[in-house]
């Protein structure tokens, strides 16, 4: 974003170096604070991702670009969702741009990779995007990785216990996305689901951007309650086209990001199948808490209609509030990053942060406890989709109220996990 | 583009057990020596960043591309393959040794599974250069990017080997000799070190009797069978040779990485060595090394020159195809094409006396 001389020397020194001309490093300016944002601004998440850039702008000019008495400029980064970009692109964050610490990234596998570069840079701090990866901060930890957004598989809890003690939906089939976020955001929701009594009955996985899901949709068992759907984006649109022309049937619970605004906003009937649909996530657009309602209205007002969404996406909340904890861990310990940012990173563990979407803490692996909220979909004005919050669990932690023991005893995320019928479903 | 190779190889001198050291010494240009010199110097004047990050890229990307090179250039056979062969090479070494997937990954030594890893990839190379040399231009392109798209579905989806969509992370180097190779420095050295080797092994290749016979394929096929020459077997072995030098490419991406996943062997990735190897230049063994450079260089700092200029750095992508259109339309020869027409101009002096350019000067 802000450009400076360094980023300059850096490119002059590119030129210098491809002729064979030493580049010694640039010296380090003490002054500004520069923070790295890490954020997939290619590929399926690219929207979301310039939403995520522009939070972090927000959050910084609400404070006027100060925090701890220091200023601070930023450095964007672009990944296209993949590990290794991320990687690279940290990497490039911390030894060619000196940033003092990153936030970021945006998507799952990325968040994977992440932790285990953050094991390489011990002394610089790293603040997760809206990476919903469990196993970022469940798997091995690193120190100085801070997670204050819930993870995927926090995402999906209270739904299923919604789902079966208000809606009496007990015996559903599945189709989730085939890759670690449609595996840890199910597992959320299925934990609290078995947990309640329901029955799984069938799972499918689809791969991700597949166009035919005839197959799938063919197998779904008739004698159900509900289907759940766990896919985002085109995958979700193009179901649900499917769906409809095979003469849709059953009622629909969602995966987190299967009734998103690239979803509800999409062109063509299929998003009409939506209609009723009940979803789990970390906001609720309708949520009339005030800390919320500012905070949509200062995104309103910052950013021109023509160049941001009609409210703050997931992605993008997610970047304001990892920015939000950022300017509060540098005020706790006046803008002192010395003693590889050991103080730093002791303020930011026992922050307990006031953000749009609650009060958040963090616990001993670093990951945010929070609210979720259960909403339903329904039609709006013109035609139009919105969602509404029908209800919210409050305190939703790592573990998903499970002890640690009960937790790792299920095992990680996957095809087959978790197994119903030892958590006393069906 | 044959005679261009030729009369270069001629000047370089032979590779043959009769020439002695010092003319073997001598007939290498100063420029390669400079060019050496620095590269083996350049952990003194460049930062960790460079090293690891820029160079140790490059020359893992330079190496796949390099394997094309070979088939392109000296084989007329554009295959879409190399970056698949490597990717199986770097999933072998997920497999056979060890990574974060402890379930999949068998834990061999490293003695074992770096050979078995070049092996399976080289076979690999050879059963997809067996079905595509029965095919010729565009169709050869199709069936490798058709095998290429297959290998990407397949370790997308099969979890039991491949592990689906997460792949494998934490591959890295093996200690050997008690140096972490992951250090920036070391695998700098690493990565240069087989780069030179894979290099120098093509130089060789190319000049040696088989090499000349593909060459010779390459021109006039029918002529060569007429010859006696077997064209079906040279192009599967060329397939075989320019496999193995994938498979390192590879292995040295997926250490630099750490992880091996389907998207490493995607469509883009495929793509992407053939834009390598076109920027570079397909007739000489640099042209890959000098693709992949501008390649790692465009990719890691056009968001900046973007926002240099005040503008969003979210379009960085415009910049980098812009550059590689660029590069395409100034010289449809890639870089080297370009550096060989600078030469050119130069070597045709005006003469001093007529004031006129001097006849005959064109080498």
């Amino acid at each position: 974003m802000n450009w400076d001389k360094r980023t300059l020397f850096g490119l002059a020194g590119a030129v210098a170096l491809s002729l064979g001309l030493a580049m010694p490093a640039a010296a380090q300016t003490q002054p500004p604070i520069r923070i790295g944002v890490l954020v997939a601004l290619e590929g399926a998440f690219a929207a979301g991702g310039a939403d995520a850039v522009r939070n972090v702008e927000l959050a910084l000019r609400q404070v006027n670009h100060t925090a701890g008495g220091r200023r601070i400029e930023t450095v964007v980064a672009p990944s296209d969702t993949r590990p290794d970009t991320a990687v690279r692109q940290a990497r490039k964050l911390i030894e060619q741009d000196r940033v003092d610490f990153i936030i970021g990234p945006l998507s799952g596998s990325e968040g994977i990779a992440i932790r285990d570069y953050a094991k390489t840079i011990p002394d610089r701090t790293i603040i997760n995007g809206i990476s919903g990866a469990l196993e970022m901060t469940w798997v091995d930890p690193a120190p100085n990785v801070f997670r204050f957004n819930l993870d995927g598989a926090q995402w999906g809890t209270g739904l299923g216990r919604y789902v079966v003690q208000n809606r009496g939906w007990r015996r559903i089939a599945t189709v989730a996305a085939d890759y670690s976020f449609g595996y840890t955001n199910f597992l959320g929701f299925a934990v609290d689901f078995c947990r309640a009594g329901g029955t799984i009955v069938q799972r499918f996985w689809v791969p991700l951007g597949a166009t035919d899901f005839g197959g799938v949709i063919a197998q779904l068992p008739d004698n159900v309650d509900a289907v759940y759907l766990g896919m985002g984006g085109t995958d979700a649109i193009n179901f649900l086209n499917q769906w409809q022309q095979a003469g849709a049937g059953t009622r629909i619970i969602g995966g987190t990001i299967m009734a998103d605004q690239t979803v509800l906003t999409a062109r063509g009937r299929a998003k009409e199948a939506l209609v009723g649909t009940l979803i789990s996530g970390p906001l609720a657009e309708d949520n009339p808490d005030p800390a919320w309602q500012t905070y949509v209205r200062q995104y309103r007002e910052a950013f021109p209609a023509n160049q941001r969404f009609p409210s703050p996406s997931l992605f993008g909340t997610g970047y304001y509030i990892a920015t939000q904890a950022a300017i509060a861990g540098l005020n706790a310990v006046n803008g002192d990053l010395s003693d590889g940012q050991r103080r730093f990173n002791a303020a930011l563990s026992s922050l307990r942060l006031a953000t749009p979407l609650g009060e958040v803490s963090l616990n001993e692996n670093r990951q945010a406890t929070g609210t979720v909220f259960v909403n339903e979909i329904a039609e709006g004005p013109g035609g139009t989709l919105v969602s509404r919050n029908v209800a919210k669990v409050d305190g939703v932690n790592q573990t998903l109220g499970l002890t640690a023991a009960q937790f790792r005893a299920m095992g990680l995320p996957s095809r087959t996990n978790p197994d119903c019928r030892a958590l006393g479903g069906g | 583009m044959a005679l261009t190779d030729k009369s270069r190889d001629q000047r370089a001198g032979t590779p043959s057990g009769s020439a002695s050291w010092p003319d073997l010494v001598m007939s290498i240009p100063a420029g390669w020596w400079a060019t050496g010199c620095i590269l083996l110097i350049m952990p003194a004047l460049a930062s960790d960043f460079w090293l690891f990050q820029v160079f140790g890229w490059s020359f893992c990307l330079g190496i796949i591309a390099l394997s094309l090179m070979f088939l392109a250039g000296y084989g007329g056979m554009v295959s879409l393959i190399q970056m698949t062969v490597a990717a199986l090479a770097g999933y072998m070494v997920a497999i056979l040794g060890t990574s974060g997937v402890q379930q999949i990954s068998l834990g061999l030594p490293w003695w074992l599974y770096l050979p078995l890893a070049i092996l399976i990839a080289a076979a690999f190379a050879t059963a997809v250069g067996a079905l595509a040399v029965r095919t010729e231009g565009i169709y050869t392109i199709m069936i490798t990017l058709a095998i290429a798209s297959a290998f990407f579905y397949f370790t997308r989806q099969n979890y039991e080997i491949f592990n689906g969509y997460s792949g494998f992370n934490l591959v890295v180097p093996p200690r050997v000799l008690g140096i972490d190779w992951r250090q920036p420095t070391a695998f700098y050295y690493l990565a240069l070190v087989f780069a030179a080797l894979c290099f120098l092994a093509v130089v060789y290749v190319a000049r040696s009797p088989f090499g000349l016979a593909l060459q010779g394929i390459r021109d006039n096929p029918r002529r060569m069978a007429a010859m006696g020459f077997n064209v079906v077997a040279h192009r599967i072995a060329a397939y075989g040779f320019a496999g193995v030098i994938a498979a390192i490419g590879g292995i040295l991406l997926v250490w630099q990485n750490t992880q091996v996943a389907a998207f490493t062997a995607g469509i883009g990735a495929v793509i992407d060595i053939l834009i390598i190897a076109v920027i570079g230049g397909l007739r000489r063994p640099i042209g890959p090394f000098v693709g992949a450079f501008i390649y790692v260089l465009l990719g890691t700092f056009s968001p900046d020159v973007l926002s240099a200029f005040g503008l969003s750095n979210e379009r960085f992508k415009l910049l980098i195809g812009l550059g590689f259109l660029a590069m395409v339309f100034f010289s449809p020869d890639g870089a080297l094409g370009l550096w060989d027409r600078w030469r050119e101009a130069r070597r045709r002096p005006v003469d001093p006396l007529t004031g006129q350019a001097r006849p005959g000067s064109v080498p």
